[in-house]
């Protein structure tokens, strides 16, 4: 699975970030953000493409599951 | 014009986004002693746009300031939009800008063209509103931000407060919302030139014509839509007035690009600030989409005029506004004060 780290990135590059890797149109990715604007927004935009999405949060950190 | 630096990359957070939330801002400002006095019409303690400290039974005094960093390339724009959103509280409170005090802080590495372009900017918008510059002052910071501290008058009994909405009136907005949204994506360069040289000129344009009309009309309460977006400003308003804001979603005037680029992700941390400091005063009544929601609650800088007025004046506002103001648009309307602050419906 592809990992996408945007820890320490504020808006909105978590999701140009996420949109880029997305050019590989896998069927799951892991997006790692360490804000509740970035977990929103990448929310969002996998959305948007068709994907679910869960998220686990620890420390301030949010992991995101992004599947098809 | 070709700019070495590009001014966007000198600001971590753009235009009014930058701006502290409302629930932070009244943490920071809990518990401070004041003087009383009988001629401070408006201070802190009402949310409001300005301050306003009467002179006379005919004068009454208009203090605000504004200041943020660039939130777009050229540096002519950014001190145009700086200045129309700093003037923008004194014609909130149906004043007129008479003084102005240039705010800014330069990065060392930034070329004295580029802040002159900035001044430049600021001067010309100034002049228009009839307002001069007479002095300011500037320090050195790593980000760039400039903006006005702004002096103007208003006759005490014709003061427009964000309070004072009443039952049967209906909601006016001059601009259409989505700007902060809009210059996020911009960011990600997914705006088109077109598009985003009208958001220019809308942000730079003076809520001055807008106020010239209102103040032939009764208006009941008036505000600017700017940081705090149209929910958190409207929250002030209704609160302060004791009233309901009933906002009607599809009567909304928003750039419809800021639509698709809201449900895509492209959505300011301010406006997540905003929902948090509104959400619990608001009703969703029916279905209204998040991202028409993240629309609500979008930052707007140098946004339109919002005001309450008596539903009977509001035809012949509107016809009248809608020569100065093209997308001055009725987005909603007032009513008794019922659970919630605000409905979204």
């Amino acid at each position: 699975m592809e990992i996408i780290d945007a820890r320490g990135l504020s808006c909105p590059e978590p999701v140009i970030l996420t949109r880029q890797a997305m050019a590989s149109k896998a069927e799951a990715y892991k997006v790692m953000v360490d804000n509740n604007t970035s977990k929103e927004n990448v929310t969002r935009y996998a959305e948007h493409q068709g994907y679910k999405v869960s998220v686990e949060e620890k420390d301030g950190e949010y992991t995101l599951s992004l599947t098809r | 014009m070709e700019n070495e630096v590009k001014l966007t990359k000198l600001a971590s957070c753009a235009g009014c986004g930058a701006k502290v939330g409302a629930g932070t801002l009244v943490k920071l400002l809990e518990g401070f002693r004041t003087h009383y006095d009988p001629k401070l019409l408006v201070g802190y303690d009402k949310s409001d746009d300005a301050s306003v400290y009467k002179v006379s039974d005919e004068l009454a005094l208009v203090q605000t300031t504004d200041f943020f960093p660039p939130l777009v390339d050229n540096p002519y724009t950014y001190g145009q939009i700086a200045a129309a959103n700093a003037l923008s509280d004194i014609y909130a409170m149906g004043g007129e800008p008479k003084l102005a005090l240039n705010i800014m802080s330069i990065p060392e590495k930034l070329d004295k063209e580029t802040v002159q372009e900035i001044l430049r900017g600021g001067y010309a918008k100034a002049y228009e509103a009839g307002a001069i510059i007479t002095g300011g002052h500037t320090i050195h910071t790593a980000e760039l931000i400039y903006g006005l501290a702004v002096t103007g008058f208003v006759h005490p009994e014709r003061l427009w407060k964000n309070c004072g909405a009443q039952p049967g009136d209906v909601l006016l907005l001059t601009k259409p919302l989505g700007v902060g949204i809009l210059t996020t994506a911009a960011k990600a360069g997914l705006v088109e030139q077109e598009l985003l040289e009208r958001l220019y000129v809308q942000m730079s344009t003076l809520n001055k014509y807008a106020r010239d009309v209102l103040v032939k009309y009764p208006v009941h309460s008036c505000t600017d839509v700017t940081g705090f977006g149209l929910l958190g400003h409207s929250l002030e308003m209704a609160q302060g007035s004791e009233v309901t804001l009933h906002i009607k979603t599809k009567s909304l005037n928003y750039h419809k690009a800021a639509y698709e680029m809201a449900e895509m992700g492209f959505v300011p941390a301010g406006a997540y600030r905003n929902r948090d400091f509104a959400e619990a005063s608001v009703e969703v009544r029916g279905e209204v989409s998040r991202a028409l929601q993240d629309i609500c609650y979008d930052p707007q800088t140098s946004g339109g005029l919002y005001c309450a007025l008596p539903e009977t004046e509001a035809e012949s506002c509107l016809k009248e506004l809608r020569e100065v103001a093209a997308e001055a648009t009725v987005i909603g309307y007032v009513t008794a004060k019922e659970d919630k602050y605000i409905v979204l419906e």
